[in-house]
């Protein structure tokens, strides 16, 4: 295909685009939008000028630093945690090679895959039993365990490999296990090790079941569970339900736009491993 | 040697403890409450299979398993043929006249959904539903209630996750691509083969492994669907949209059915972990 048949395919895919981009777009000028402008203009129109009382009550409203701090807590201290753990497991499975480490993995994938429905009622249960429920460290344990599972079902594969030559030639020097896992393994491993703490923590900020169930006072909760809840209040009318939705995507574009290079490449390792 | 292996064992202890109290403890009392009636407080008593019996009886259950093999078609099926065709007309058709910028470009912008909080997508699409104010409306002059009409709810959150799921796709089969021995393509091209030919016989075998490892991480992902469900029509309208994880949750925690609640949630996880294994298996097979 030449001349106009190549433009025609470029087009379809660009049109395809716009449908996919559409929703951002449209709740970002909505979001900056006067009630009366919304009433009267609807939603295609573009914003007079940029309203930003919608947004600016909203977040107090609701309190929406206070979110994003919390949200901010739990993923980054599951993302260090679970690495850690994975770390841990993948150099007993993938170098220590022990007994039994293709059904110790088994398991962990299973355990990754496993409906968090089959887990949540005897977790909230326990967490209530043991004082942590409503607080963020119960999220935050949780979440490690089923995040690790899956970084040692990766890293695992990743450490199998690791040249064998170093680690002799380190023990040689006299270096013991501990000492060799932090000062040879970690740092040589440290591409998988960053991709793996990133999608930790945008997959713990994404995550939802857990935190629903989990958090339920106004200053435990994260964004995600924070927005889903309020949907449907009264006081949501038009615009501030779009400023709402713009203050929930906004976090999420900057951690794409600023992980971008680490997360296609991580998609792609994640999946294919 | 054998010591040096043992001493490994070291290193598994903190993940062993955390494991035992955080998935085996909770997923054995789940499987233990199923066989019980319980409110959530007092004393469980056990019933023996009588919930199991009940849910093959429940209209409820079998109905949100048939929204399961929708969301299924939605997020699994769908997104990974469109994904298939977009990857390869990105890849050898505008990579090729257009530069790998324009593809990459564009592969962004279709990937971006992916990266919100599902729960986020749903407060976005519930409010572009709206049927007074929603954008959809406006748009295409109508004045339908998506989400509140039985007969329109299930197709329009099959829509929206299939808006949500897309990017995914064609993220992985992109990068499969580029696996590809560029000289399948040069030999098919000289023997004049079709762009339809060459997608179908070079580049759908060639990404196998890719394409089967999304119909299994989305056809999970679709059985276990629950944000978008409780963001957009909490099960709704009637039970138009009901699936497991939102029915066992509303047993758990809103109907203090905990024993039953529980029965779902283990019909559930069996489901998914035998259409794990069935996955793994027909791939080994094939390799």
């Amino acid at each position: 295909m030449r001349g106009p048949g190549r433009w025609a395919v470029l087009f379809a895919l660009v049109v395809l685009a716009v449908v996919m981009l559409f929703p951002f777009a449209i709740v970002a000028i909505n979001a900056v939008k006067s009630p009366a402008e919304y009433s009267s203009q609807g939603p295609l129109s573009l914003p007079d000028g940029l309203y930003l009382q919608g947004i600016i009550d909203f977040w107090n409203r609701v309190d929406f630093g206070t979110k994003l701090w919390n949200s901010f807590v739990i993923s980054a201290s599951v993302a260090v945690l679970a690495v850690v753990l994975s770390v841990l497991n993948a150099y007993a499975l993938g170098i220590g090679r022990v007994k039994g480490r293709l059904s110790i993995l088994v398991v962990f994938l299973v355990a990754n895959t496993l409906p968090q429905e089959a887990l949540a009622y005897p977790l909230y249960y326990l967490s209530k039993a043991v004082g942590l429920y409503d607080t963020q460290l119960a999220v935050i344990i949780v979440m490690t365990v089923i995040q690790a599972a899956f970084g040692t079902y990766l890293l695992s594969a990743v450490l199998g490999q690791f040249p064998k030559e170093i680690l002799e030639a380190a023990s040689i020097d006299g270096a013991g296990r501990w000492r060799s896992l932090w000062r040879i393994v970690v740092p040589i491993s440290r591409p998988t090790i960053n991709v793996l703490l990133i999608f930790f923590f945008i997959w713990t900020w994404n995550e939802f079941f857990l935190p629903l169930i989990f958090l339920i006072s106004n200053d435990t909760q994260t964004v995600p569970v924070a927005l889903a809840v309020l949907q449907g209040e009264k006081f949501m009318d038009a615009t501030m339900s779009s400023a709402s939705a713009l203050l929930g995507v906004v976090p999420a574009i900057a951690f794409f736009l600023i992980f971008q290079r680490t997360l296609t490449r991580g998609v792609t390792v994640g999946a294919i491993k | 040697m054998r010591v040096r292996t043992r001493g490994y064992w070291l290193y598994l202890i903190p993940s062993l403890i955390l494991f035992l109290g955080v998935i085996v403890v909770p997923f054995l009392m789940n499987v233990g409450a199923s066989f019980t009636r319980w409110s959530g407080v007092g004393t469980p008593r056990w019933i023996g299979f009588d919930n199991y019996a009940r849910l093959l009886k429940d209209e409820r259950f079998w109905q949100s398993f048939q929204h399961n093999v929708a969301l299924i078609v939605a997020m699994a099926i769908v997104p990974t043929a469109i994904g298939l065709v977009l990857a390869s007309a990105l890849f050898d058709y505008i990579g090729k006249r257009f530069g790998p910028r324009t593809a990459s470009a564009l592969r962004a912008m279709y990937y971006l959904p992916q990266i919100l909080p599902v729960a986020v997508a749903g407060v976005v699409w519930g409010w572009m539903l709206h049927p007074s104010y929603g954008a959809v409306n406006q748009i295409f002059g109508l004045d339908l209630d998506y989400l509140g009409d039985p007969d329109l709810a299930l197709a329009t959150v099959m829509a929206v996750m299939v808006w949500f799921q897309l990017g995914y796709p064609v993220v992985i089969f992109m990068a499969g691509l580029q696996r590809v021995d560029p000289a399948y393509y040069e030999a098919a091209e000289i023997d004049g083969a079709s762009w339809w030919r060459k997608f179908w016989h070079i580049t759908i075998p060639q990404i196998r492994p890719e394409i089967f490892v999304v119909l299994l991480t989305c056809t999970i992902a679709a059985l276990k669907v629950f944000g978008p469900i409780f963001v957009l029509t909490r099960g709704g309208p009637g039970n138009a949209t009901m699936v497991p994880s939102y029915f066992s949750y509303l047993n758990f925690f809103q109907k203090s059915n905990v024993g039953y609640g529980a029965a779902i949630a283990t019909v559930l996880a069996l489901i998914i972990i035998v259409v794990t294994f069935l996955f793994l298996r027909v791939q080994e097979r094939e390799q």
